[in-house]
């Protein structure tokens, strides 16, 4: 008895602590103060007010078009990559995996200078495209990490009885094969659009001038302090995130899709 | 006969409501090999688990030795599990899993040694000490289990389906090595299966279990030859269960024919199932037997023909070494002695046994 | 598909791996080993030897090292709660630690300047409990709660998932072999989540001894890290040569991890998801 409720209390600190800065935030973002040190009253005007910012409006669309626009290349490249690893050899397969394993468990900084010296020496403008690419390339490892093991679940017999049975190529690939995988495609693209929105690292070393991701733009923030609109659109974003996810969860058919099978990650 | 070892008194336990074994009892003699047989979801595991200290009985009593041992737990208790998927320690080598049980009990070095080479030997498997459990074929990691759990010398083994991951083949050779290794150890083996096949094979006595009861105990013979009731003769081995009617002692009536039999005590004009194993269906012509058929299907089975005979409105299921061609017509005959004659379920408890297909 | 179309499918991927994956390191070698006049030297990675990078070196070893600590500490015990719980649904664990990413990481490592101000939250009910207040913002001990903070998710997610593949037949064999709890615990327990924990080390000390936005938002401008010499080499200072430098030198911790967690985790089972 005393043993679980010290397990129960145990699990509820945790969350606390991993929950408490979001309810901050959350607090935060109804605070008519405009410092975020003193409780001014309970307001609403950061919400209104949020919808007139250009700045912060034009940030959230460049992180959003970012995210979506790199997590779907990322799924797409990755996807064709994994059925194309399949079919190596041991050492091959060994060779790309281990390619892949780069950008995930090497320090992000690193990444970021590492791209960033490419993109001078290349003489690309930075901007928009930039941290696309940049993007594009740290999601295509999670992507792969999630489709990998299904394809490795995968029976090959049913492909070949689909050919058997007078599919073509394609048409057995899309009616055999990829609903199979289908659960980790989505749960790749889902990790890659994660990563993709919550960077800063990377972007901050990959963005130009005049560019901004909601993440630059809350780091240039920092000295100037917050504008409490960002607090009010971060609120927005996570509640929806949060309702979204919720009613996938419900849902069994897709349940397995924001799980995810066996990749690894890092911020 | 050797004295009582186990003893388990009115043992009831429930998952989730639902009644798993109910007011069991059953004793367990020293140095048999018991064999604890039905379909998955008789019981016959948590039966298995309550004896290993893994589960604990809702209510009753497990004596070991003269002793109550149902709250202890398995760490303490002299029986050692060989488990169904082999549940061997895959971050240790052969001789590491093996060890186990002998370092906690702080053996000496050179003892648990010894008893490392003595176990791999008596399991055919020596040399094996430092190979990784993933190395070996499922066979061999079966064998490794149970040589882990031997080298602690325990009073009772437990085996729980310990052959069921393996392929026929593989599962027969070990059927041998098992007896041979009982007879070796001169140990109590408590034998969980739902293979009729494998418990005819190496069994001392059989508990037929269905539904969480006991549906019958005896030598494997007595099993086989004798069903007491219609469960344990459909489950153990094919046959024919027909409904009948006993007229008086040693004449019982099937599909309006009267057979001469061995059973009496039955009463007279009483419904009774009557089985009859198909080996033991006699095939002649048509005006020598008691009831006239036509043989509809036929297959060869390498040993013997199995045919399929409709006669007096039943599908006999036989098993000759002549062969009748599909078309045939035949007369079956059947011995008195091989005529098995059953009560017909009346109580609830046995309405609950009755086979569920 | 016959095999050759098959292997053309992963020719961007390929591609992608060598201009976006390897010629981007081979060009942080070729800065690290090079000065301005493209001349090759040791001087940028010798560098790290002078005082005040030494210090941040050491300053950022030190309390990543005891943020991974912390981490492992407070996830073990919890993931074996989470997986004595039984929780049937393996994907709503990891959705409740995947969730708070959903709120951006400065915004969220922000909130904790909120928390631990003075006057903040945490300080209030210290007060209230009449406990002495908490003075860690803009000190190490600040930085080191907000690597925590940060990573502990990846720290729990693999222990979770290295847990919960452990047999419960292994664990009752081991009970029925004489095991009590401790014994349990020490020699099957532990060592079968050796890879979980392996990945989680692998995944938190990295992250943490390179970060320099952690350090910049809860260490004030006190706090500097190798990261934050690094950036500042980059972003300020523009001496590329020898930011690429300390870059190399920060590689060889990184690898040193990774071969670590390689030979421990051979077969990927203390993945995080």
């Amino acid at each position: 008895m005393i043993r679980n409720t010290a397990k129960k209390i145990y699990i509820v600190l945790i969350f606390i602590f991993l929950y408490a800065p979001i309810a901050t935030l959350m607090v935060l973002s109804f605070n008519a103060s405009k410092t975020r040190a003193k409780w001014g009253g309970f307001t609403f005007k950061w919400y209104i007010a949020l919808f007139q910012n250009e700045d912060i409006l034009s940030a959230l669309s460049n992180t959003l078009s970012i995210a979506l626009i790199a997590s779907v290349v990322a799924t797409v490249i990755g996807t064709a990559a994994c059925l194309a690893i399949m079919s190596l050899k041991k050492r091959g397969r060994a060779l790309i995996l281990g390619i892949t394993n780069i950008p995930m468990l090497n320090a992000e900084i690193v990444t970021g200078i590492s791209l960033m010296l490419l993109f001078i020496s290349m003489g690309l403008k930075f901007g928009f495209g930039t941290i696309l690419l940049s993007h594009i390339t740290f999601c295509i490892p999670y992507v792969i990490l999630s489709v990998m093991p299904r394809m490795q679940q995968l029976n090959p017999s049913t492909y070949e009885a689909a050919l058997d049975l007078g599919a073509g190529p394609v048409y057995g690939f899309f009616k055999v094969v990829f609903p199979d995988i289908l659960p980790g495609v989505l749960s790749g693209f889902l990790m890659s659009f994660t990563m993709s929105l919550d960077d800063f690292i990377i972007t901050h070393f990959t963005k130009g001038a005049g560019v901004d991701t909601l993440s630059t733009k809350i780091y240039t923030e920092v000295k100037k302090g917050i504008k409490p609109e960002m607090y009010a659109l971060s609120t927005i974003i996570f509640l929806t995130v949060l309702v979204l996810l919720l009613l996938v969860n419900r849902n069994p058919a897709t349940r397995d899709a924001s799980s995810g099978s066996n990749d690894s990650a890092k911020i | 006969m050797n004295k009582v070892l186990i003893d388990l008194k009115n043992i009831s336990k429930s998952f989730d409501k639902e009644l798993v074994l109910d007011d069991l009892n059953l004793y367990i003699r020293e140095n048999e090999f018991l064999t604890l047989l039905g379909p998955s979801g008789c019981g016959k595991t948590t039966t298995l688990r309550i004896l290993g200290g893994f589960t604990s009985p809702d209510q009753g009593k497990v004596i070991f030795d003269g002793q109550d041992i149902t709250k202890l737990p398995p760490n303490k208790r002299q029986l050692n599990t060989v488990f169904q998927k082999y549940a061997l320690f895959t971050h240790m080598s052969i001789a590491e899993n093996i060890a186990f049980g002998l370092k906690i009990k702080n053996k000496s070095k050179s003892y648990i040694n010894d008893k490392i080479k003595y176990a791999l030997k008596l399991v055919n498997l020596d040399g094996y000490e430092n190979r990784m459990p993933d190395s070996l074929s499922g066979g061999q990691q079966q064998r490794i289990a149970i040589a882990r759990a031997i080298v602690n010398e325990p009073k009772v083994l437990l085996l729980d389906e310990p052959l069921g991951a393996l392929d026929l083949k593989m599962r027969q050779d070990m059927q041998y090595e098992l007896i041979r290794l009982k007879n070796e150890l001169g140990i109590t083996f408590i034998y969980v299966t739902h293979d009729q096949e494998e418990a005819l094979t190496m069994s001392d006595t059989i508990v037929v279990m269905n539904k969480g009861y006991i549906q019958q105990i005896g030598s494997p013979e007595r099993i086989y030859n004798e069903p007491e009731n219609a469960f344990v003769a459909d489950f153990i081995g094919d046959s024919n269960i027909i409904d009948g009617i006993m007229i008086e002692d040693k004449l019982v009536e099937i599909l309006g024919v009267k057979f001469p039999c061995v059973d009496i005590g039955f009463g007279e004009h009483k419904p009774v199932d009557v089985v009859i194993r198909p080996e033991d269906v006699i095939l002649t012509d048509p005006e020598k037997g008691r009831i006239a058929g036509t043989v509809t299907h036929l297959i060869f089975k390498g040993v013997h023909y199995e045919m399929e005979v409709t006669a007096g409105g039943y599908e006999w299921l036989v098993h000759s070494t002549s062969m009748f061609p599909v078309g045939t017509q035949v007369g079956i005959q059947v011995d008195p002695y091989n005529i098995q004659i059953m009560n017909k379920p009346e109580s609830e408890d046995e309405e609950a046994v009755a086979i569920d297909e | 598909m016959n095999s050759m179309k098959k292997k053309l499918l992963g020719l961007p991927y390929y591609l992608w791996c060598v201009v976006f994956i390897l010629i981007p390191l081979g060009m942080v070698f070729y800065y690290g080993l090079t000065d301005k006049s493209g001349a090759f030297t040791l001087e940028n990675i010798v560098s790290i030897t002078a005082p005040e990078h030494l210090k941040a070196l050491f300053l950022a070893l030190l309390l990543s090292v005891i943020a991974t600590l912390l981490c492992l500490l407070l996830a073990y015990p919890l993931a074996m709660i989470l997986c004595g719980m039984q929780v049937n649904q393996h994907s709503f664990i990891v959705f409740i630690f995947i969730l708070p990413m959903w709120m951006n990481f400065l915004l969220r490592t922000l909130a904790w300047q909120t928390l631990l101000e003075k006057t903040g939250v945490i300080n209030s009910i210290l007060h209230f409990l009449h406990l002495p207040g908490l003075n860690i913002i803009n000190t190490p001990y600040a930085i080191v709660l907000g690597m925590v903070y940060n990573f502990l998710p990846f720290m729990v997610l693999p222990i979770y998932n290295a847990l919960s593949k452990i047999d419960d037949n292994v664990i009752q064999a081991a009970r029925d072999l004489g095991a009590n709890g401790l014994q349990v615990f020490l020699k099957i327990t532990l060592p079968l989540s050796t890879p979980g924990i392996i990945s989680g080390i692998t995944m938190v000390f990295v992250p943490a001894l390179t970060t320099f936005v952690i350090s910049k938002l809860l260490g004030g401008s006190k706090v500097l890290l190798i990261g934050n010499v690094i950036e500042e080499e980059f972003t300020q200072a523009s001496n590329w040569h020898l930011g690429s430098g300390l870059s190399i030198v920060l590689m060889i911790f990184i690898l040193v991890n990774m071969i670590l967690s390689a030979v421990f985790d051979k077969d990927g089972e203390g993945n995080f998801l």
